[in-house]
């Protein structure tokens, strides 16, 4: 019995070891969370901004939704545009942006849709430290990510934990997570709360019209069900009088 | 609705009759009712995208101007909702004399409603010193000449300074006030607007009354 | 008013016409649910053409701004998500009614003589449908828009001495790029929609002249004089079909029984489809897929191309065949041999109720069949897949061949005279 334990608790070695897609974290995200939403509003622009932009999505229309008065907004968290009418647009040029990184930092305005909340979650907290790259670190679920580490500083330094593991009758050198070293601004928690409410903001401005088409979505099929009955009873009443 | 039902053998009784169709009447009505407010309410997302969208009301939002650098009798344009405004540095003896041609004017009280409240007045004006104006012919919309330094007075007599009109021959004065005996039937348009500070107007809101 | 409405009918048959086809038009009392698809394929075209045009007003057709545009639309324009979502919904909801309605006439034996032609056209807007879906899919130009369009119209390269040319000709360039784009926009919004509503419009034609099924395959017209007054129907129908027969007494009037009970069916369907619309549009990536919201990038392959998942039985079948050219053949015969349905089966009678337990179980398994190469083309390339895709493809074809075996002599039970409720 123990034997057949210890075989399933290395099942998820076994996955390492066979090379399959990292297994995504889940990101459990709540739109309605404003406060949330400011945060990584505030995440974004000061540590993504720099390379990245959103150039589908205005400010004014971001601070709106937020909760945050435009006149704040524009003080704190536009930092590109010339008025708070703009959309987010990134000051780093194309060309050199291609020249620095082998290709364009991708838009993120719509990421959380095409990549998924739960896997971008997961790639903000899984970078290494990996020598071998250009920027000295690689990562677990986007390996030979052409990207730094832009939170490190809030992470601390991260590093890949091995153990010598019995796999197959060999010693293997397996993967048993992530550790940092403790020298970065934020706490494991609070690291991984600034990648949640950074997750929310991006799910947010990847569909902004969520929350009013949940919100209007109600309404419509509480009225669907009332014309339902009523259409029902009526098409009963007539077919009633259909001899059988 | 034709009479569909053709029960010649049905036993129903005078008493069961109404009572079904009245049901029936209320289910019909009921149903209509219901169904007329989900087709209005279907109507809602395509009436409505029509408004002006984000983009629409970004290009046309309120554009702010220094006028610190405008010299007494200078005028500079600008562009608000892709309409030529006008900014002018009135001078004073100019705006003393604009009372004096008030015979000459169609409108020389502002009656019409071409400006915001606070600028129904002889100067049509926020502050007197700066005449702000869209530029654009109240007659069909050609964009006027200013016409100074005397130029003004080939057509109207003993005005020194004025808007011409080259489409169709229309004059205004230095508060924007339509002339007689010209096409144009109305006062030029004066937008609204505020001040920031001395230097600094915004075009496109009046402050709000606090 | 009265005077007025036969001012016009003097001028044009604004009632009679009405009335032949909307109101006094004879159809089976015993229609079922599979008999709602024909009237919701209409709803959804309608819904289709409405927030198709109203996209238009905002979408912008060039390689540099579509991508953009469309997300002006989701953002931007006051409600412009909503009809965005209505439009891709709709695309979807449009072939899971049509695959229905499709069944439908399988079960009960619709395409039999004389609505032979009835299906043909039936078959006609289908082909245009994917045609349409299609190039519609390629306007928001997202990856895989783009990589979908490229996968598709390099097929034409493999029909031998102009395949090359041929595709260079359909792309307007040497690749898939705005002039492609262009001249799908030009086609998606205006020359496929005109060509579906004519064919709609003589479905329906077709479908009035003949008479509809029923799910027992009775005729519910007979030969004039044949009935006895007991017999004939108590409801008012129209001369136009009284004149030529008896009908019997198994109909109701289209108006008001059938509209209202299309009008319960709209009501439950509309919920379904307004849940999706406002709680999950995108269906998981099935009816809006993840990586279309990436911009289309010629230099970046997506890992995965798949058609969206009304196609996927077709890719499936296309990539069951090693070889490309004999690939595009079977996947396109696998479209046509579904043309030849009246002359493949030779039964006389129409309806599986009454026909043998080989025809249902036939019938299932080709459902089956259908709905699991959809499972293959959609998903991820693994190396069972690819013996199961072959297998399936021959059961595809096998249906077909089957029944043109059995139906020579076929062992039916007796057809009832009357409809069975």
């Amino acid at each position: 019995m123990k034997k057949w334990l210890a075989i399933l608790l290395l099942v998820p070695s076994f996955a390492f070891a066979a090379g399959t897609e990292y297994p995504n974290d889940h990101a459990d995200i709540d739109l309605t969370d404003k406060s949330s939403l400011q945060r990584g509003a505030q995440t974004f622009m000061n540590y993504c901004l720099g390379c990245h932009q959103m150039q589908y999505q205005r400010y004014q229309r971001t601070f709106q939704d937020i909760g945050v008065p435009d006149e704040l907004g524009d003080k704190y968290l536009r930092f590109t545009g010339e008025k708070v009418s703009d959309y987010i647009t990134s000051t780093m040029p194309a060309e050199a942006s291609a020249k620095w990184f082998g290709a364009p930092p991708p838009d993120l305005t719509l990421v959380a849709r095409s990549r998924g909340v739960d896997w971008i979650y997961t790639y903000l907290r899984t970078f290494y430290v990996d020598e071998s790259k250009t920027f000295g670190v690689n990562n677990l679920a986007f390996p030979n990510a052409g990207m730094p580490h832009v939170l490190q500083g809030l992470q601390g330094t991260p590093r890949l934990a091995t153990e010598m593991k019995m796999v197959d009758g060999e010693m293997k050198e397996l993967n048993v997570g992530l550790r940092t070293d403790g020298d970065g601004k934020l706490t494991t928690e609070e690291y991984d709360q600034t990648i949640l409410d950074l997750v929310n903001f991006l799910a947010y401005t990847g569909e902004p019209s969520r929350l009013q088409s949940e919100n209007i979505g109600k309404g419509v099929l509480i009225f669907i069900l009332i014309f339902f009955v009523f259409a029902y009873l009526l098409k009963k009443d007539y077919w009633k009088d259909v001899k059988k | 609705m034709s009479d569909v039902s053709v029960d010649t053998n049905e036993s129903a009784t005078n008493n069961e009759q109404p009572k079904s169709s009245n049901r029936r009447k209320f289910l019909t009505v009921g149903t209509c009712v219901v169904g007329a407010i989900g087709a209005v309410g279907a109507a809602v997302p395509f009436v409505a995208s029509w408004q002006p969208s984000a983009r629409a009301k970004a290009a046309g939002a309120d554009v702010q101007v220094d006028i610190s650098a405008i010299q007494p009798g200078q005028m500079i344009r600008v562009k608000w909702r892709s309409k030529p405004v006008w900014i002018v540095r009135r001078t004073p003896e100019l705006l003393k004399s604009l009372s004096a041609i008030d015979d000459q004017l169609r409108d020389p009280n502002s009656e019409q409603e071409q400006q915001p409240a606070f600028a129904k007045n002889e100067y049509r004006s926020l502050k007197a010193e700066y005449l702000i104006l869209v530029g654009i012919c109240t007659h069909l919309g050609c964009s006027p000449q200013h016409l100074a330094d005397g130029t003004f007075e080939e057509y109207a007599e003993g005005v020194a300074e004025g808007f011409f009109c080259p489409c169709h021959g229309s004059k205004f004065d230095m508060a924007g006030r339509v002339f007689q005996g010209v096409p144009a039937p109305l006062n030029l348009v004066v937008p609204p607007y505020q001040y920031v500070d001395d230097n600094t107007i915004i075009i496109g809101s009046e402050a709000e009354i606090v | 008013m009265n005077a007025f409405m036969s001012w016009i009918e003097q001028r044009i048959p604004v009632m009679r016409v009405a009335n032949m086809h909307a109101i006094q038009y004879p159809a089976p009392k015993n229609m079922n649910f599979w008999y709602i698809f024909g009237f919701l394929a209409t709803i959804v075209l309608v819904n289709q053409i409405l927030t198709g045009i109203w996209l238009t007003m905002s979408y912008e057709p060039s390689s540099e701004r579509a991508f953009a545009s469309v997300e002006y639309i989701m953002r931007e324009v006051n409600y412009g998500w909503l009809i965005r979502y209505m439009h891709s919904t709709g695309a979807s909801a449009f072939f899971i009614v049509v695959y229905m309605h499709m069944f439908r006439g399988m079960m009960y034996g619709s395409y039999q003589k004389p609505r032979e032609l009835l299906w043909v056209f039936g078959m006609l807007i289908y082909l245009a449908l994917m045609a349409e879906a299609f190039m519609g899919y390629v306007l928001p130009w997202g990856q895989m828009s783009y990589w979908g369009a490229q996968v598709i119209v390099s097929l034409f390269s493999a029909i031998p001495v102009i395949g090359p040319d041929l595709v260079e000709w359909i792309q307007g360039d040497y690749v898939i790029s705005g002039a492609t784009l262009n001249r799908f926009f030009a086609l998606h919004v205006i020359a496929l929609p005109l060509v579906i509503v004519i064919l709609v419009f003589l479905h329906i034609i077709a479908l009035h002249e003949v008479g509809s099924n029923n799910p027992d395959g009775t005729n519910i017209k007979h030969k004039k004089g044949s009935l006895a007054e007991e017999d004939k129907t108590v409801y008012k129908i129209h001369e136009y079909y009284t004149d030529k027969y008896d009908i019997i007494d198994d109909v109701v009037p289209f108006f008001p029984h059938i509209v209202l009970k299309d009008l319960v069916a709209f009501s439950v369907f509309l919920f379904g489809f307004c849940y999706i619309m406002f709680f999950m549009p995108e269906m998981g990536g099935y009816f809006l897929e993840h990586p279309n919201f990436e911009i289309a990038n010629p230099y970046k392959t997506p890992a995965h191309i798949f058609p969206v998942w009304y196609f996927t039985p077709f890719y499936a079948i296309l990539k069951a065949v090693p070889d490309k050219l004999f690939g595009v053949l079977t996947m396109f015969g696998a479209i046509a041999v579904l043309f030849a349905m009246p002359w493949v089966d030779r039964g006389k009678v129409r309806s599986w109720r009454y026909r043998c337990g080989l025809h249902k179980v036939n019938l299932l398994v080709f459902a089956a069949v259908f709905i699991f190469l959809g499972y293959l083309g959609g998903t991820p390339q693994e190396n069972w897949k690819i013996i199961a895709s072959q297998i399936a493809t021959i059961m595809y074809f096998g249906f077909f061949v089957l029944l043109w075996i059995y139906s020579g002599k076929e062992k039916t039970k007796p057809v009832p005279a009357r409809i069975t409720l």
